[in-house]
């Protein structure tokens, strides 16, 4: 079991507790939690509608693959602690993290 | 204007809408398809046509271009009808409860309407920017359908990826000047556009803006400005007769907003009874719906064209009673 802390578009920030064997990304885990995300395209970075700024833990996550790294390029919004929450397996390393959710219709 | 008459008309010739017209055929009803893409198969062909799909029964595993190919040859004794590349745009009721569906090009009168749309269309990604949406069409571009309309004039592109660099290299021998504005201060883009940029700026040919970030624009009738934010917080001001920001696409609902329609977190809600919507005959199948439990699943959307069609056969033959038969003892019956 992992905890991660989630900041909402209003700045309240909640921990989840996740167990590490559950095989599903951040955008599934975010979705299950009834955060309000589209996840549009269903996890093929393609709609960044799971987009989250990383706040705490970006050095533990493996860099982006190139349709996520070609997403965040030309999203209007993205810096640099930009992720696609789909593209995030959940994984022990994550524990303690912290993301805000930046997605957008 | 092309004038279509059929029992279903079906918008998105995803795999979805492509298996709908099977079932329909089943019960003999006829059926045409519309997708703004300009072939069939939707995102399975437009987006990943190579990847191996693994939850289609009776395949452990098929292309997503194999699977829309069987499923051509699966559809064909019904010659359903196509009109690709065009995007439909309104729906309407007639006295006589048949629906009208039009595109710029062509017109469909149908007993029934299926929407197997998918994703939806993609559409250009719109930055927060103030008066963006005010100046559309007042020098705000997302596209450029005729570079000649940019000749001699002052264009400025906002984007990181290979589009605007792209735009930038196409248009600088056209315009009189061309700014790129981008956010951060390298290029990912192909290797090649993105030093052909650099060399250029240097030259003195592009105004090449990194670090920075458009924020407002300025000009009443027209576009006359686009006021840039450096990371440094430098306010700066940029004459601009065009504005083209290249932020990607994004799909979106489009149109279909607009019909009418129950509409839940850009998904139409329908009745699992027969995946009808709010609207008396138009159905919603496949990625485009929602309801209790759903999935986001081919083989669930072949499900729901199934029940789709044993419901709308009500409306293309109602003074018929449906009887349901299994294809092991009829086959397939063909138009």
């Amino acid at each position: 079991m992992i905890e991660i802390t989630i900041e909402d578009s209003t700045g309240k920030q909640t921990i989840l507790d996740i167990p590490t064997d559950i095989n599903l990304s951040l955008m599934e885990v975010l979705k299950a939690a009834d955060y309000a995300i589209l996840a549009t395209c269903g996890g093929i970075a393609l709609c960044a509608t799971c987009c989250v700024q990383v706040v705490k833990g970006m050095e533990r996550l493996l860099p982006p693959n190139n349709s996520e790294m070609d997403m965040l390029d030309v999203l209007p919004n993205a810096n640099q602690s930009s992720r696609l929450a789909c593209q995030l397996r959940i994984n022990k390393e994550m524990d303690g993290m912290i993301f805000r959710i930046a997605g957008k219709d | 204007m092309l004038e279509i008459n059929t029992d279903i008309c079906i918008v998105g010739a995803g795999p979805v809408g492509l298996f709908a017209v099977f079932e329909a055929g089943l019960l003999k009803m006829r059926c045409h398809l519309i997708d703004v893409l300009t072939q069939v198969g939707g995102q399975l062909t437009e987006i990943y046509p190579q990847k191996p799909i693994y939850d289609i029964p009776g395949y452990p595993e098929i292309s997503a271009q194999e699977l829309i190919d069987k499923l051509m040859k699966q559809i064909k004794p019904f010659q359903p009808g196509f009109t690709l590349g065009e995007r439909v745009e309104t729906v309407t009721s007639e006295p006589d409860s048949s629906i009208i569906v039009k595109t710029n090009n062509t017109t469909i009168k149908c007993q029934a309407l299926v929407i197997a749309g998918g994703l939806g269309c993609f559409e250009p990604r719109k930055p927060n920017i103030d008066r963006l949406i005010e100046l559309e069409g007042k020098g705000v571009a997302y596209m450029i359908k005729d570079p000649e309309m940019l000749r001699d004039k002052e264009v400025v592109i906002a984007g990181g990826g290979d589009s605007a660099l792209d735009w930038a290299l196409f248009l600088t021998p056209i315009a009189a000047k061309v700014t790129l504005i981008h956010r951060g201060d390298t290029f990912r883009g192909v290797p090649d556009s993105a030093e052909k940029v650099f060399r250029l700026a240097k030259d003195g040919k592009i105004n090449l803006i990194l670090q920075s970030n458009i924020i407002a624009l300025n000009g009443d009738e027209h576009l006359q400005s686009v006021s840039v934010l450096a990371g440094n917080n430098a306010l700066t001001t940029i004459p601009a007769d065009y504005f083209i920001p290249l932020f990607g696409l994004s799909p979106k609902l489009g149109p279909i907003a607009k019909w009418g329609l129950d509409i839940d977190k850009s998904a139409i809600e329908v009745n699992t009874v027969d995946f009808s919507t709010n609207i008396d005959r138009i159905y919603a199948i496949g990625d485009i719906n929602t309801y209790p439990g759903k999935l986001k699943l081919i083989l669930c959307g072949f499900h729901e064209a199934a029940l789709m069609a044993q419901s709308a056969f009500k409306y293309v033959y109602p003074d018929k009673k449906l009887s349901f038969k299994y294809t092991t003892v009829y086959g397939i019956p063909s138009f």
